[in-house]
């Protein structure tokens, strides 16, 4: 297997990174995080509009580009080199990759177009407590009522739930704890019943929400018993294209570390002259190839669909997360006292960067996972 | 040269070889033969001992070679740095009087640069070389030499100008390892082994004839065969595995390199062996510690995310572009990995990882591991050094004000021994 990429490729993610370039510098980034919906929808339909990225992976009969996992996540990792506020991860990734795993073909038509041209958003609501260890950990219940379901429990840490047109929520069937009574259902954004409140996240480019289920009318999406399995196969998904944002929001926060230690003066001399520093940006770049490396081997792997992708998976999104976590901590030691401030931007890649780590499983959780599945393997 | 069709060369070679080869003859002189038809080195120049034929179709010699099991020319050791820079710095003399030993394998040949006062700064080399009108004669010390006791000829940077900046002050020889003027000695190391030695020059003489490259351009010459020096590491992993086949010339050439490669025989234990981690963590129950398996992961993880990187160094190497940041990169990446394997090897045998030998864990191997590992961030260029180098030349940081740039006469330096 190789990951180098084609010049289709890579003019792929030039056009993109031009784009955001453009359309998303900072100053726009900062208006959007202090907006109460979060995230730019003019922003969010030139994106679609323009280049197609939240179809970009979704088959061209449902709308979308028909491309693969690689031109997903060169989409991520550039969305999270610029930080833009757009629902791309809970729509695109999330809600998209969910239904197209656990939705039957009828279902996928009746919502993949509209997600991917960008005119409705969606998300996925798995998570209820702060730990996740699997389907074990879910307690929201679904109850039969005539033709439709309904819902009731709690779901945290929702990405951009507060404003997603729809909401695909993992539950299970009421009174059963094994993993065929896993189960996606598909709410409306402003069903009754449905109590969606904003969670403060350290990230405000990108929103969290808890929803509350009181007797929520839900459809039930897929057949019977394959929830787990498609919910297993979303959450890598996730979990690579997360890790492709962490490995660009590392990208512009080793970049800017080394523009400023070249341009910053002290004792007569630029401070990146300084092997303290010089040593500190090379590690840096070090760390960040080998998590890119994993990166993109986890994207080819998936676009293959290898035995051991899973593995690979939680290698790459444990070693991004490292990485990226390791040039926030030390462009803000790089940049001195500025660093520490509001106006100078390294803050904001920083909580990116310090949430997106957590998010789908920090390092550790995902090297345990890594090694489990490698031991099996082995 | 891009349209020559590897289909008739396929067929020439393995006419050649149809007709010539014999696992019964003689090595040597069976190298000879591969040296005069220029099938051993077929991309070296048709004038010397090769047919001018682009690196790409080697490959496919090769494996017309193998296909009959025909040995080639001698290829481990220092010698094709040696050939390699003669090739691009060395007069016809040169050429003539040496490439064709090379090849053979008659002569053995050694690198003599680094000094006991001068290991990551080269170029502060002081073992001086001084003209006579007749004859250079040469004193210091040289330090690191793989083969130094069974060479003939060794490659030496010597400074023969105190005067000018360091880098300008340098010349670079071929000398007679054979002469009386140059005593070898072992040097021995932490892990008990003595792979390298030290090289002590009292009035050692070279003819004019023998200087490569002209008076003051060492540093240039020097850089040539540091070049080759990471093409040569791969060419050692690859060439130094003898046949098992029967027949004279495999005897010659199996013994051929043992000698060669004696020096090495612990150099799979200095990458850390993350091969035997994870067998070995189950074997010994400790699998079930979180502690470990935290670790282990990363071990993996970091090791196998380096071998994709050195994937990406190859591919970009065979398709011509420039190797890029990933040779530094790599040997920084081979530093972490090592040094994480032998912290996982050290959790995993518990008390057993402070003994050696037979009592030692496999044998004594764990042991040889935790004492083997401290060379890779070493050898080659330390990590500080690659470190500098990524800094300087990927992220483009300003380089550090430098305090040797005058006479070198005027440079300070380490206390003579």
């Amino acid at each position: 297997m190789h990951y180098s990429f084609t010049s289709e490729q890579a003019q792929f993610r030039d056009v993109i990174r031009r784009f955001l370039g453009a359309q998303s510098p900072t100053v726009a980034v900062r208006q959007t995080m202090g907006s109460a919906r979060g995230w730019e929808p003019a922003l969010w339909q030139r994106l679609n509009d323009d280049l197609g990225l939240a179809g970009i992976h979704v088959p061209e009969a449902l709308g979308g580009s028909g491309f693969g996992h690689q031109e997903l996540g060169i989409a991520c990792e550039e969305l999270g080199r610029a930080l833009a506020c757009v629902p791309y991860l809970s729509s695109a990734v999330l809600a998209t990759q969910a239904l197209r795993h656990g939705a039957t073909p009828d279902e996928q038509a009746a919502l993949l177009p509209r997600l991917a041209s960008g005119r409705a958003t969606a998300t996925l609501a798995w998570m209820e407590g702060p730990h996740w260890s699997g389907c074990e950990d879910i307690a929201l219940g679904a109850r039969r009522d005539g033709d439709t379901w309904r819902l009731d429990g709690c779901k945290r840490y929702v990405v951009d739930g507060i404003t997603a047109d729809h909401v695909v929520v993992v539950a299970r069937d009421d009174g059963r704890d094994d993993d065929a009574s896993i189960g996606l259902y598909l709410v409306d954004g402003e069903a009754s019943g449905l109590r969606r409140r904003a969670l403060a996240s350290i990230d405000e480019t990108r929103r969290l929400a808890e929803l509350d289920f009181d007797g929520v009318t839900a459809q039930r999406l897929g057949h019977p018993g394959s929830g787990a399995a498609a919910l297993a196969r979303t959450l890598d998904d996730a979990a690579v294209a997360l890790a492709h944002e962490l490995a660009g929001a590392a990208q512009a926060l080793l970049e800017a570390s080394v523009e400023y230690a070249r341009l910053r003066m002290q004792f007569g001399r630029p401070i990146g002259s300084f092997q303290a520093i010089k040593h500190k940006c090379a590690n840096l770049l070090l760390e960040l190839e080998l998590a890119k490396a994993a990166v993109y081997f986890a994207a080819a792997a998936r676009e293959a669909g290898d035995a051991d992708s899973a593995a690979l998976a939680s290698q790459a999104k444990a070693q991004a997360s490292e990485a990226a976590l390791a040039c926030a901590r030390e462009a803000i030691q790089i940049h001195g006292g500025i660093g520490f401030t509001w106006d100078q931007d390294t803050h904001l890649w920083f909580k990116r960067a310090t949430c997106a780590a957590v998010l789908l499983g920090d390092a550790a959780w995902h090297r345990e996972r890594f090694l489990a599945l490698t031991e099996v393997a082995a | 040269m891009s349209d020559i069709d590897e289909r008739a060369v396929r067929a020439e070679v393995r006419a050649w070889l149809e007709a010539h080869w014999d696992p019964q003859r003689d090595l040597v002189a069976w190298r000879g033969m591969l040296a005069d038809s220029g099938w051993g080195v077929p991309h070296w120049p048709r004038a010397w001992f090769g047919r001018d034929l682009p690196v790409a179709l080697c490959g496919a010699i090769e494996a017309e070679f193998e296909a009959v099991g025909a040995v080639g020319v001698a290829r481990i050791g220092i010698r094709m740095l040696a050939a390699a820079t003669l090739l691009e710095h060395g007069t016809d003399a040169h050429k003539a009087r040496f490439l064709r030993r090379i090849l053979t394998g008659e002569d053995t040949w050694c690198q003599l640069f680094s000094e006991p006062g001068s290991g990551s700064d080269l170029a502060g080399a002081t073992t001086r070389a001084d003209f006579d009108g007749a004859q250079w004669t040469v004193n210091g010390q040289k330090l690191w030499t793989t083969s130094a006791h069974h060479a003939e000829w060794g490659l030496l940077l010597a400074r023969t100008d105190w005067d000018v900046p360091k880098h300008q002050g340098l010349s670079y020889f071929v000398i007679d390892m054979t002469q009386p003027g140059v005593t070898v000695q072992p040097v021995k190391q932490m892990n008990g082994y003595a792979s390298f030695n030290q090289v002590f020059f009292d009035d050692a003489r070279v003819p004019p004839e023998n200087l490569v490259g002209a008076v003051g351009a060492g540093w240039q010459v020097a850089m040539t065969t540091l070049a080759h020096e990471r093409r040569n590491a791969d060419a050692l992993r690859r060439w130094g595995e003898a046949s098992t086949r029967a027949g004279r010339i495999y005897d010659e050439e199996r013994a051929e390199i043992a000698n060669v490669m004696a020096p090495y025989t612990w150099y799979p234990q200095r990458t850390g062996r993350v091969d035997l981690a994870l067998k070995r963590a189950r074997e010994t129950g400790r699998l079930a510690d979180p502690a470990l398996r935290q670790e282990l992961a990363r071990l993996l993880m970091l090791s196998r995310s380096s071998e994709w990187l050195a994937q990406r160094a190859r591919t970009a190497r065979e398709a011509g572009r420039p190797e890029g940041p990933e040779g530094s990169l790599g040997k920084l990446a081979a530093s972490h990995v090592a040094r994480q394997a032998a912290a996982v090897h050290t959790a995993i045998s518990g008390a057993d990882a402070m003994l050696a030998g037979a009592d030692g864990p496999l044998d004594g191997l764990i042991a040889e591991i935790l004492l083997s590992v401290p060379a890779t961030s070493i050898a080659g260029g330390t990590d500080e050094i690659q470190l500098n180098i990524i800094a300087e030349r990927v992220l483009g940081l300003p380089r550090e004000p430098r305090l040797d740039g005058g006479p070198f006469r005027d440079v300070p330096r380490n206390p003579e021994r």
